[in-house]
């Protein structure tokens, strides 16, 4: 007799399979340490980092002494870009810097927002994937964008839930789940996740994956939110996979009508 | 030689290539990138590279972010 199951199939991207399907950020964590423990407890084998400056006039240690990028597929990311040519240097750079092939392209639109500019997001991802990259773009939830992304050769589509860092959840359902029907790479829902339900009900819609940096270094204690992502992120998966019940407006009874006493 | 490094200005005593500019500061990790007036300089390329007065130079590397 089975006394657990397991997840179907696993996630791909680029045709790298990964054992979990959450990829979490390492920005904002109280220390390195703190930011370790933290990955180590949410199982997540792929992890954001950005690509700054070196100051030159301090210690000069790496983030990298912390996050062994033998153990961890790093996904670098553009963040803080407003061009086309800033993304691309960025992500050239970041494969430079030897963090592999994998770039988050995220062309940013507004700084109030932090919503992406889509056309700029298009024309940098065209650029990185003639440039040999494994390109996943931060996007709005825009169903016809993300075939486009999809087309000119995106390794998956990361649309947003709500904007990055708000914890507002998943703000529109509807449009991720029009975008799970559209294309056939990775739907990875990327920002605007606050708590595991949140998590939860974006891995029951079927995307492949959930990106989050702030739900968990953000809460009070952040290796408990990490543990809590962890379990909601292989929750909301299996539920998605057993399939749900319809929702109906009546009862069902759950026990038989046959048999009851007659008094 | 006069270098805006990170766009700071910086007096380096070397006048030689990116890579005695890296020992200058003692940029010594495996993990950054050099760009030179904008344009990303290979790592197999440091010791080839030459640098000239007033050029601009970026050095990164990874840092936490989501």
């Amino acid at each position: 007799m089975e006394t657990a199951v397991e997840t179907d199939n696993k996630l791909k991207i680029a045709g790298k399979v990964f054992n979990s399907r959450l990829i979490v950020g390492t920005g904002k964590y109280a220390s390195f340490a703190e930011n370790r423990q933290a990955l180590e407890i949410s199982g997540a084998e792929m992890v954001t980092v950005a690509v700054r400056r070196i100051e030159l006039d301090k210690t000069k240690e790496s983030i990298l002494n912390f996050i062994d990028p033998e153990k961890y597929t790093l996904l670098p990311n553009t963040a803080g870009c407003y061009s086309v040519k800033e993304t691309v240097m960025t992500a050239q750079l970041a494969r430079e810097a030897g963090l592999g092939n994998f770039i988050k392209v995220e062309v940013i639109g507004d700084e109030k927002t932090l919503f992406p500019d889509n056309e700029a997001t298009l024309e940098a991802s065209k650029l990185l994937v003639k440039d040999g990259f494994h390109v996943m773009p931060y996007c709005s939830d825009d169903v016809v964008l993300c075939k486009k992304l999809e087309d000119i050769g995106c390794s998956a589509v990361m649309p947003l839930a709500a904007p990055i860092g708000s914890g507002l959840g998943i703000r529109n359902p509807y449009n991720l789940k029009l975008i799970l029907e559209a294309v056939s790479v990775p739907v990875i829902v990327d920002a605007g996740v606050g708590t595991a339900s949140d998590a939860s009900r974006a891995m029951e819609l079927g995307v492949a994956g959930l990106l989050m940096n702030t739900a968990i270094a953000g809460a009070k204690d952040p290796l408990k939110m990490a543990q809590a992502m962890k379990l909601a992120v292989q929750s909301g998966r299996l539920a998605y996979e057993a399939g749900r019940i319809p929702k109906k407006l009546y009862a069902t009874a759950s026990s038989p009508i046959d048999g009851l006493i007659d008094l | 030689m006069q270098l805006v490094i990170n766009g700071q200005e910086k007096d380096l005593q070397s006048s030689g290539t990116v890579t005695q500019m890296l020992k200058e500061l003692d940029i010594t990790g495996s993990h950054i990138a050099v760009a030179l007036n904008f344009q990303v300089v290979p790592r197999s390329s440091y010791d080839q590279t030459p640098l000239n007065e007033g050029d601009k130079i970026e050095i990164v590397h990874a840092v936490g972010g989501g």
